[in-house]
């Protein structure tokens, strides 16, 4: 171990012996990687570490008897461990690390000690023979002569070399850690100078491989703080002067200051007047400055001075290829293609990104083409262009090498400069280009770099209606990220895209040739706004243009080219709520549910999507029923292949069934299909099939169909997921099953209630108290409820940490689960235990009466233990439970009162409601009982 | 005088009924405002007695030039060529008002016609290369560093030839023209433009 240590680490006498390492920094790394190393030996390399040592490695410990706990045994058969205070012998590296894991937080120290005492840990863990052939110089030795050479010919020869590798392994690791730390912090003292210099003087002392002819300093005496510079001197920072005559090149004068190395002037000997102005730039080490002013030789120095500290280091690469090839040779025959093929694999991934750039520089067959036409556009007058363009037309414009090259050659500059010109034909036929390349997402980038949209948005305005088509789609294709979407929207862009939509004919059924060109103005104004839709600020812009009644217009048209992009942007819009009123209001639903039977996929996605969407609003789930739109959606659902589709209609479905109405609506398969869509589907499915399973079952004649049909198993497997959205509807749908006692045995049995109680532990308030309100009927219709809730370990701790939550929602659930959970007398015992008490009383200051509901309820349940009502009564719940009567919640009145009836059980606590005037609130709420129509 | 400016009104207005019902998209008003704008546009006759009257080339020209804004001579030329049907180096008053119909608006097919005619400009029913490059001649900025400074021009012909002809003759039939228009209605006017701008129409 630590072969580092002779040439890199500090000692404090140069003399090998019985030195002390230095508390520095560089020392101090150097043991935490050496100690790391061993640290995780024994689990990284086994069959090494029990390798027994040459000759053990025996130092003065800190540890003493006691620290040995006692499976550790101390004498063994072979002694691989002796302890005999203070001293310490170990045999191997397996208990090396253990010994280092028992010294804990001085294991430092240990490493430190051991390394101090033992100055030559490889001769003494592989025995002096292998050592000194490794270490010899300019031998030619290969791996198994290497073993020839050692003389012992042991059965664990093998293991020997393993091991050798390892540890010259590590040793390569920390010296090059240590270099970087090096050439780091030479700049700022004396004694980093100091190694950097020494290093590169053993540069100087090789024959055939030096690389400098000399290094010294200009002065020989050194001040007692490491500078060798004149005193004078000394206050710029300057440490020491060099002087370095390189093989190659011209002598270099080196000033080492405290900033840097930097060349000066030339200093050539100690005492001279002048020359100590700065010549060069001021580089981080001497290294850096040789690598970059005597550029031809350097980029090796690093790799010779390696080489240089480290005399067998050469074996290194030799002896890795080597074993590699021992090791592959040993390994069965299949296991090497394994091998190799996954790391081509590799190889592959990681050149993927490196190849594209290649990939551009190949160029295509039309870049000379493209080029040929770029120079005639730049040339030509107004003819000429047209026909250039019509030329340019013929490429393969979809291509994305062409695409690059018309904008690499300077095309994409002009195309967009001729919109600036008065020529419509040039405009045309340069948008007709655009239109195209813009599929490019760099492209669109460049176009919007160049200030492209403001051209097209201007020519929105004119009155050629092929014009204002091309510019519209070209916008569409541009505006697909959010700085172009905005630079759309600040040019007005998005009122005068609207516009394009009223294109005047009130029945799109039946056009005229005439205005055949008008719908195509407005499509392409549709596209266009599609695109800009996917900003929120945007549809806040076309609303308030007046969009949404002319896309209403537009919906009415039978084209299925016409529909996907005004459906698309209705759907997109549909995340605002005012969107969903006004399309509710302006009678678009019947057109949608309408479209929904088109033989369009993609059509019939984005109007399922919109339903999805709209249906958050009651009027709508109600239109769609009365449309005949929810048969339809289920019919949607066996289009199974287009997850896309399914995404959308299962969302549609789920919205929809948030109206019990519609749920009664849906037959029998409805329910069937949608079980069956719970497994092998994307996520975005599952989402919305457990969260209509969820509004289906809170019909109860659904609850125990979902049962039948098998749908709680792979409800109960999808617990298991991360998805939030998801947990949250599984667990929505879960509990509402549970309640069919059938159902909660399935649930018991798959040990589903687990595993939503183990959902409380994520980190989302959203999934906590979805899996609280599920947790909730399984607590009551569970078999032997009170025994399956004992049996979750920390189950209730869990519980009662959830009473910390600042979250009302999850408060209010875990306290109904907390109702549930005491109603078993023995778990009623452990909350209490647990100091249920305090933390229900906390929350009684709150005002939310849905939290204030099911915190009564759940201070009434744990009334029923012990001297409860009492502590309640001391820990003061009965004042603010008192106030609880003030709510304008009939149930909150209901469970408060409840409570109140058992906390009255206690005389002190009845003062206290005494003189809260129970009596005074108690019958303003009993005669508001009487007075309400309920 | 008035005597003579009723009568005139009433041969203008019976010319005005023939012409409205020979030529397309006029009605018989606007044929008649024609008439009166192309009896002002003829000025004074100049020789009283002869029967067919109408614009002498330089007129015509000039007419073009001004009401128009066609500038190219050759282009005027080829609508003049275009105009005067029947080839007397004259163009009569119905040949004014037909040529105008299809100018200001004709069908895309009427207007295909009239721009292959001027096109064709020795009328042989051919748009061949040497027209193409006649008619494209100055459209490229010639480059002085080139070799052949007509190059590009020559390879934009030859490109533009090889897409439109249809038949691979090596030259530009009516069909060939048609046929290219309509796929692609960016090369109406392709060599040159010949036909008023839409805005100018308007005016």
């Amino acid at each position: 171990m630590g072969l580092s240590l002779t040439k890199a680490a500090q000692w404090t006498t140069a003399s090998s012996g019985t030195g002390k390492l230095e508390f520095t920094p560089m020392n101090e790394s150097l043991l935490k990687e050496i100690l790391c190393f061993v640290e995780q030996f024994s689990s990284q390399h086994p069959q090494e570490a029990e390798h027994v040592f040459e000759e053990p490695l025996q130092w003065r410990t800190t540890l003493v008897a006691s620290d040995f706990k006692t499976e550790y045994d101390i004498s063994e058969g072979l002694p691989l461990l002796q302890f005999s205070p203070p001293a310490v012998y170990v045999r191997s590296f397996s208990q090396l690390s253990k010994l280092v894991h028992l010294a804990d937080d001085k294991k430092l120290e240990e490493v430190r000690t051991c390394l101090e005492e033992n100055r030559d840990p490889v001769v003494k863990i592989l025995g002096r023979s292998f050592a000194t052939a490794l270490e010899r110089e300019d031998t030619q030795t290969d791996i198994l002569s290497l073993v020839d050479k050692v003389k012992d010919p042991a059965k664990d020869s093998e293991t020997k070399v393993k091991l050798c590798l390892l540890l010259q392994n590590m040793d390569k690791q920390i010296l090059s850690k240590l270099l970087e730390e090096i050439s780091e912090k030479v700049s700022l003292n004396p004694t980093a100078v100091k190694n950097e210099v020494e290093l590169l003087k053993q540069l100087c002392s090789e024959g055939e491989k030096r690389v400098l002819k000399s290094l010294r300093y200009t002065s020989d005496f050194e001040f007692s703080n490491g500078c060798r510079t004149p005193l004078w001197r000394q206050p710029h920072g300057e440490i020491c002067y060099l002087v370095i005559e390189p093989c190659d090149t011209e002598t270099l004068y080196i000033t080492y200051s405290t900033a840097g190395v930097f060349l000066n002037e030339g200093i050539k000997q100690e005492g001279e007047e002048s020359g100590y102005e700065r010549t060069s730039d001021v580089y981080t080490d001497l290294v850096t400055l040789l690598k970059k002013i005597a550029c031809c030789y350097i980029p090796s120095l690093c790799l010779i001075m390696y080489f240089l500290s480290y005399t067998y280091s050469v074996y290194i690469v030799i002896c890795w290829v080597l074993s590699a090839l021992f090791l592959f040779s040993k390994t069965s025959a299949g296991a090497v293609p394994v091998e190799l093929e996954s790391s081509t694999d590799s190889e592959e991934e990681e050149e993927q990104p490196a190849r594209h750039p290649e990939g551009n520089t190949d160029l295509p067959p039309e870049y000379w083409q493209i080029q040929k036409l770029v120079k005639y556009l730049k040339a030509s007058d107004q003819k000429a262009t047209v026909l250039t363009l019509y030329a340019m037309m013929d490429l393969n414009l979809m291509q994305e090498t062409c695409q690059l090259a018309i904008r690499d050659l300077g095309g994409l500059e002009i195309l967009l400069n001729l919109l600036d010109t008065k020529e419509v034909r040039c405009k045309i036929g340069s948008l007709k280009i655009l239109r195209k390349i813009s599929h490019n997402m760099q492209i669109s980038r460049t176009i919007v770099d160049m200030r492209g949209l403001q051209r097209m948005v201007t020519t929105l305005d004119s009155p050629n209606k092929d014009l204002k088509a091309l510019s519209a789609e070209t916008i569409a294709n541009v505006a697909r990220f959010h700085r172009a979407r905005k630079i759309v929207r600040n040019l007005d862009g998005i009122k005068k895209l609207v516009k394009l939509l009223d294109c005047g004919t009130p029945n799109l059924a039946q056009v005229s040739a005439n205005q055949e060109k008008d719908v195509e103005v407005a499509r392409c104004g549709v596209l266009a706004l599609w695109s800009c839709s996917k900003s929120c600020k945007n549809k806040e812009a076309i609303r308030k243009a007046g969009g949404i009644p002319l896309l209403g217009r537009l919906l009415k048209s039978p084209h299925a080219n016409m529909l996907i992009p005004v459906v698309g942007t209705l759907q997109e819009c549909s995340s605002e709520e005012s969107y969903r009123v006004t399309i509710q209001t302006e009678g678009m639903i019947k057109d949608l549910v309408k479209n929904l039977r088109s033989d369009n996929d993609e059509l019939q996605m984005h109007c399922a999507s919109a339903i999805f969407k709209c249906a958050e609003e009651k009027e709508t789930r109600d239109l769609v029923r009365k449309y005949k739109g929810l048969q339809q959606l289920v019919s949607l659902l066996g289009k199974a292949d287009n997850k896309q589709l399914l995404a959308a209609a299962t969302g549609a479905i789920w919205k929809c069934s948030i109206s019990t109405d519609n749920v009664a609506e849906y037959k029998h398969n409805a329910l069937q299909t949608l079980v069956g869509l719970l497994t092998d589907q994307p996520e975005e499915v599952l989402v919305n099939v457990a969260g209509a399973l969820g509004e289906f079952a809170q019909i109860p004649a659904n609850k125990p169909t979902i049962g039948k049909c098998g749908g709680i198993k792979p409800l109960v497997n999808l617990l298991i997921g991360t998805n939030q959205a998801l947990l949250v509807n599984v667990t929505k749908a879960l509990g509402a099953c549970a309640t069919d006692k059938d159902n909660m045995t399935i649930i018991q049995q798959l040990d589903g209630v687990r595993l939503v109680w183990s959902l409380l532990k994520k980190p989302s308030p959203d999934v906590q108290s979805s899996a609280a309100w599920a947790l909730c009927p399984c607590i009551e219709n569970a078999k032997d409820s009170g025994e399956m809730v004992r049996s979750l370990v920390g189950g209730l701790e869990l519980i009662l940490n959830l009473l910390k939550s600042t979250n009302n929602e999850v408060l209010a659930s875990i306290c109904a689960a907390i109702a549930k959970i005491a109603r078993d007398e023995e778990n009623l015992a452990v909350l209490t235990d647990h100091g249920v008490i305090p933390l229900l009383t906390k929350l009684t200051n709150t005002t939310d009466d849905r939290l204030r509901h099911h915190l009564a309820e759940a201070i009434y349940y744990c009334c029923m233990w012990g001297n409860n009502r009492e502590s309640f009564g001391e820990a003061q719940a009965v004042a603010p439970l008192v106030r609880f009567l003030k709510s304008k919640d009939t149930a909150v009145h209901l469970s408060t009162a409840k409570a109140l009836y058992q906390l009255s059980w206690v005389p002190n606590n009845v003062i206290t409601m005494y003189e809260r005037g129970v009596v005074k609130v108690s019958c303003s709420v009993v005669v508001a009982a009487f007075l309400s129509p309920h | 005088m008035s005597k003579m400016s009723a009568m005139n009104r009433k041969v203008i207005q019976t010319l005005a009924e023939t012409i409205s019902k020979q030529v397309e998209h006029f009605n018989k008003t606007e044929a008649e405002c024609l008439i009166r704008e192309f009896n002002l546009l003829l000025g004074e006759p100049t020789n009283t007695g002869r029967t067919v009257q109408g614009l002498d080339r330089a007129r015509f020209r000039s007419i073009l030039h001004h009401t128009f804004d066609l500038t190219d001579d050759i282009i005027m030329d080829g609508a003049f060529r275009a105009f005067d049907k029947d080839n007397d180096g004259i163009v009569s008053l119905k040949e004014w008002i037909e040529g105008l119909s299809v100018l200001l608006r004709g069908t895309l097919n009427e207007k295909i016609k009239y721009c292959f005619h001027v096109y064709d400009l020795n009328g042989d029913g051919f748009i061949t290369r040497e027209e193409m490059f006649r008619l494209l001649k100055n459209s490229l900025v010639r480059q002085p560093t080139e070799e052949d400074p007509d190059e590009g021009v020559k390879d934009l012909v030859e490109i533009t030839l090889k897409k439109m002809d249809h038949d691979h003759d090596g030259k530009l039939s009516f069909d060939d023209f048609e046929k290219a228009v309509r796929e692609e209605n960016l090369l109406l006017e392709a060599f040159g433009t010949c036909l008023p701008d839409s805005t100018v129409i308007t005016n």
